[in-house]
C-alpha cells in the first residue's frame, strides 16, 4: 500500500475517534451543567482544555457560557477541532484513500459528513442536543461497525485500528491530564459529595461510568478510577488496553512485512511499563508526571510510526 | 432561418407513437405513474450523493461539490445501429493511432501533402518531446472518448474525438448501477447489453501494453492530480474497480531508471500509468516546470522504455479541432477505406475564402476555438443575441486562425422526465475504446449528456447538462 495511504487512513480513524470523543466529553459538561449548575463552569473549561481548543474558545469569547461551548466545540468555524471539522477532516481523508477502503465504510462515512452536516448547519438548541449527540455517536460507530465488517484484515486495516486507538488513548490521557488533581489523595476532604461527582465525570468523558460500577461494586474511589482508565485492560478506553492493541496491530504489520522497525521497540517500552506498574508506583511517581510522560512517548511513537512507515516523503 | 426547426426524437422519430427499439421501454413508460418516477429520481440523487458522485466546480465557494443531474429516461441505441458505430470508431481509433505514429516518426501524410506542415508544426498540441519516440506497443491512444451526434434515424456525425484523457466513463457505470438499482423489472423484460466490464477491460488492455522492461504481471497506478480536481470521483473509482493505486505526483518519483510509488514497504517500480493528469503538467523538468502534479524525470524514464503511460504524451494533436477538419483524409490515408462516420462539415478560418463565408453566416454557424473545451470560448449562432454575434466577430476577426465554424445541426432529442411528464432535449453521446496491441474494444453504450433547459444544444455538465444511461440493445 502507498505510504500516503497509510497515513490517510490512520488519521481518517483518529479525526472519526476524535469526533466522537468531543462528543462524548460534552455529555459529561451536559450533565454535569443539569445537575451541579455551580460547578458547570469550570466543567466546561476542563473539556476546552482538555479537548484542545481553550485558548481558541477564548479568543472569540471572554467568558464561558455552557451554550457558546457547546456550539463552539461542535460547529463554530473557527474551531479546527470542533466535530464538525473532524468528521470533514475525517472525510476528506476517507476521498484520499478512497481506494483503500471498502464502499461500506466509504458510505458510512460520507454518510455521517451529510448527517451532521445538515443536523449542524445552524446553532444547536439546548433541547436539540441529545439528539445530535446521538447521531454523532451512532454515526461513529457505524464507520467503526462497516470497516470490522467489510474490510480485509490487512496492513490498511491495521494502520486503520492503529488510528482509533492512538487517538482514543490520547483523549483517555487528556482528561486525566486536566483532572489528575481530583484523583490525588487529600486530607481535607475524602469522598465528600463534590468529590463523587467530579470523580463520575471522568469516568463520564471517557463513557466508563457504568463499566467502572459494575466492577468495582459501585462504590468511587480514585485510586480506583485511575487504575481502571491507565491500567485495566478490560476496559476498551484504559490506556493499557489501547497500547495492547497498538502492539498488536503493530506486530501484524511486522509479521506481514517480515521486518521490526523502531516503532515495534518503542511501543513495547510503552506497554511494559503498563505491564510492570502498580497503581501505587504510579501514585508514588506522580500520578500528573506519569500522564505527562505518556503524552510525549505516545507522541514519539506517533512520529516513529509516520517514518517507519513512509506517510510522507 | 424561417422555418421552425423539427428535430429527430430517438423516442418518437418525428411522430407520436414510440419508434420499434423504445416500444418496450414505452409501454412500461405508459403503465408507470409519473408521481412515482419522480420520487425514484429523488431516490437515485440520494443515491449518486452517498456515493459521493460528485464533481468539483472550479472558483465556486459554496457547493463545490456538485452532482450531475441524472435522467432516469434510458437513451435506446438498436443492435444494428450500435454495429455501425462500432465499426467507425474502431476505424477512427486505428486512424487516429497511425497518424499519431507517423506524425511522430516520418510524417508521410505531410509529404504526401495530405495535411499541411503548418498544421502540424505550429500546433501547440504538438509535442516535439514526442518525436522519435516509440511507445510500448506502439498504442498512442490507450482510451478514446468520440463525441458523437445523432441528426436522423441513420445520421451519425462524429463531433469530437478525446485522444487525451477523456472523462464520463464512471458515469456510464455508474448509471447503469443506479438503473439497475430502481428498475430490474425493465432489465428482465428487455435485452440490454451489459458494461460493467469496462474496468476490467480496461485493466487487461492497459496490462497489455506494458513496457518490455517488465517481464512479470505489470504494476498498474491511475495518477490523479488530487482531490480536489473536478474529476477526482472517477479517478478513484477506476482505480478502484480495476484494483490499482490511485497516486498523485507527490507520491511517485524517479528511482533507479524507474517511476516508482512510496509504499509503506519502499518505492515500487510502476509499469504501466493511466495519468489523468494533462501533458503540460505530466513532467515539471520537460513541460510546465511550475507543475506540483507531475513526476520530475518522468519523460526520460518514458523515452528509454521504463513506463508506460496511457494516454501516450502528445496525442492532442490529433483531437485537435483544426486536426479534426482533416480526419476524413486521415481516416483514409491510413486504413485507405472510406470513413464508415462522417465528420461535421466544418470550415477552417485560417483558410481566407472560408473565413469568408463564415464571417457572413455567422447567424447559422457554430463557431469554436480550435483549442477549447466544455463548451466554453465558442458561438452558437442562431441561439446567440445581436450583440453576442457582434462581439464574438470581433475576436474572430483578431484571430482568425484560432478557429472553426460548422453548421448548426439538428442534434436528436429524448425525453427527460419533467414535472409535467416527458418532454424532448437534446442529446449526444461519448462511448469509450479501448486501444492494445490485441485489437480495439468499445465498450456496448457510453456516455449520454443531455442539455436539461428547452432548446439548449450545450449538454457540458460544468453548464448544466445533465446524463442518461445509455442502452445498446441486444438484438
Amino acid at each position: 500500500m502507498l505510504g500516503k495511504t497509510a497515513g490517510g487512513i490512520f488519521w481518517m480513524l483518529r479525526y472519526m475517534e476524535r469526533s466522537e470523543n468531543t462528543a462524548r466529553m460534552i455529555d459529561a459538561g451536559l450533565r454535569i451543567s443539569l445537575t451541579r449548575s455551580s460547578a458547570a463552569d469550570s466543567e466546561w473549561s476542563s473539556i476546552l482544555q482538555a479537548t484542545g481548543v481553550a485558548s481558541q474558545y477564548f479568543a472569540q469569547h471572554d467568558k464561558i457560557d455552557g451554550q457558546k461551548v457547546i456550539n463552539f466545540l461542535l460547529r463554530d468555524q473557527t474551531n479546527d477541532g470542533s466535530v464538525m471539522a473532524n468528521v470533514e477532516w475525517a472525510r476528506t481523508n476517507a476521498r484520499m484513500v478512497r481506494t483503500a477502503l471498502t464502499k461500506e465504510v466509504w458510505e458510512a462515512v460520507n454518510e455521517c459528513w451529510m448527517v451532521l452536516k445538515s443536523q449542524l448547519s445552524k446553532p444547536v438548541k439546548q433541547q436539540d442536543l441529545p439528539e445530535i449527540l446521538s447521531s454523532i455517536r451512532q454515526r461513529t460507530a457505524y464507520v467503526r461497525g462497516s470497516l470490522h465488517g467489510s474490510m480485509v484484515r490487512n496492513d490498511i486495516y491495521d494502520f486503520a485500528r492503529m488510528g482509533t486507538f492512538f487517538e482514543r488513548a490520547d483523549n483517555a490521557a487528556r482528561v486525566l491530564d486536566v483532572k489528575y488533581y481530583i484523583l490525588l489523595p487529600s486530607i481535607m476532604h475524602v469522598g465528600t459529595v463534590s468529590d463523587n461527582v467530579q470523580w463520575e465525570t471522568i469516568l463520564r468523558a471517557t463513557s466508563s461510568v457504568r463499566a467502572y460500577q459494575s466492577l468495582h461494586d459501585g462504590e468511587f474511589d480514585p485510586r480506583k478510577i485511575a487504575r481502571f482508565l491507565i491500567l485495566d485492560k478490560r476496559l476498551p478506553r484504559s490506556l493499557a488496553f489501547c497500547y495492547h492493541k497498538i502492539q498488536a496491530n503493530l506486530a501484524y504489520l511486522a509479521e506481514d512485512y517480515g521486518e521490526r522497525r523502531e516503532c515495534h521497540k518503542m511501543v513495547d517500552q510503552i506497554c511494559h511499563k503498563f505491564d510492570h506498574s502498580t497503581i501505587d508506583q504510579i501514585f508514588e511517581y506522580g500520578l500528573h508526571e506519569f500522564v505527562t510522560d505518556f503524552l510525549s512517548e505516545s507522541h514519539a511513537l506517533g512520529r516513529q510510526i509516520e517514518r517507519d512507515y513512509r506517510f510522507y516523503e | 432561418m424561417t422555418d421552425k426547426p423539427s428535430f429527430f426524437d430517438e423516442m418518437y422519430g418525428f411522430g407520436e407513437t414510440a419508434r420499434a427499439p423504445y416500444s418496450a421501454y414505452s409501454s412500461w413508460f405508459n403503465q408507470e405513474d409519473v408521481a412515482r418516477l419522480r420520487k425514484k429520481s429523488e431516490q437515485a440523487e440520494a443515491f449518486f450523493r452517498l456515493t459521493g458522485i460528485t464533481f468539483n466546480v472550479y472558483g465556486v465557494e459554496e457547493a463545490t461539490e456538485r452532482l450531475i443531474p441524472f435522467d432516469l429516461v434510458p437513451r435506446i441505441i438498436t443492435g444494428r445501429e450500435w454495429g455501425i458505430l462500432e465499426k467507425g470508431i474502431e476505424q477512427r481509433v486505428r486512424a487516429i493511432n497511425s497518424f499519431l505514429h507517423d506524425i511522430y516518426h516520418r510524417q508521410e501524410i505531410v509529404r504526401a501533402g495530405r495535411i499541411p506542415v503548418e498544421m502540424i508544426a505550429r500546433n501547440d498540441a504538438f509535442l516535439p518531446q514526442m518525436i522519435g519516440v516509440a511507445p510500448p506497443g506502439n498504442i498512442y491512444t490507450h482510451i478514446t472518448g468520440t463525441d458523437l451526434v445523432r441528426t436522423g434515424e441513420d445520421e451519425f456525425y462524429v463531433l469530437e474525438d478525446n485522444a487525451r484523457t477523456p472523462s464520463g466513463v464512471s458515469y456510464m457505470l455508474e448509471n447503469r448501477e443506479t438503473m439497475l438499482h430502481m428498475f430490474p423489472e425493465l432489465f428482465s423484460q428487455i435485452n440490454v447489453r451489459g458494461v460493467s466490464q469496462y474496468p476490467r477491460s480496461l485493466r487487461r488492455s492497459l496490462s497489455s501494453c506494458r513496457p518490455s522492461i517488465c517481464d512479470g504481471p505489470p504494476t498498474l497506478a491511475v495518477l490523479t492530480p488530487g482531490i480536489h480536481n473536478s474529476a477526482y470521483y472517477e479517478h478513484a473509482f477506476l482505480a478502484d474497480q480495476m484494483g490499482v493505486e490511485l497516486v498523485e505526483g507527490h507520491d511517485l518519483r524517479v528511482v533507479d531508471g524507474r517511476v516508482a510509488m512510496r509504499t509503506t514497504r519502499g518505492y515500487k517500480p510502476i509499469d504501466v500509468l493511466y495519468r489523468r493528469v494533462d501533458d503540460d503538467f505530466l513532467d515539471p523538468m520537460t513541460f510546465n516546470p511550475d507543475s506540483v502534479l507531475g513526476v520530475p524525470g518522468i519523460m526520460d524514464v518514458y523515452r528509454a522504455g521504463g513506463i508506460t503511460i496511457a494516454n501516450a504524451p502528445g496525442t492532442g494533436i490529433a483531437d485537435d479541432k483544426a486536426i479534426y477538419s482533416y480526419m476524413p483524409e486521415i481516416v483514409e490515408f491510413y486504413t485507405g477505406e472510406q470513413p464508415i462516420l462522417k465528420n461535421v462539415p466544418t470550415w477552417r478560418c485560417s483558410e481566407p475564402d472560408a473565413f469568408k463565408y463564415v464571417l457572413e453566416h455567422l447567424e447559422e454557424l457554430v463557431v469554436k476555438e480550435v483549442h477549447g473545451s466544455g463548451g466554453y470560448g465558442m458561438l452558437v449562432g442562431p441561439a446567440a443575441s445581436k450583440k453576442e454575434i457582434a462581439d464574438f466577430r470581433a475576436k474572430l476577426e483578431t484571430k482568425p486562425g484560432n478557429y472553426i465554424a460548422q453548421p448548426t445541426l439538428s442534434l436528436s432529442t429524448v425525453p427527460i422526465l419533467t414535472k409535467a411528464g416527458l418532454a424532448p432535449r437534446h442529446v449526444d453521446l461519448r462511448p469509450f475504446a479501448l486501444a492494445s496491441p490485441g485489437g480495439v474494444e468499445i465498450i456496448p453504450g457510453g456516455l449520454t449528456r443531455v442539455a436539461l433547459k428547452k432548446g439548449s444544444l450545450v449538454v457540458n455538465s460544468s453548464q448544466g447538462g445533465g446524463t442518461k444511461d445509455t442502452w445498446v440493445l441486444e438484438d
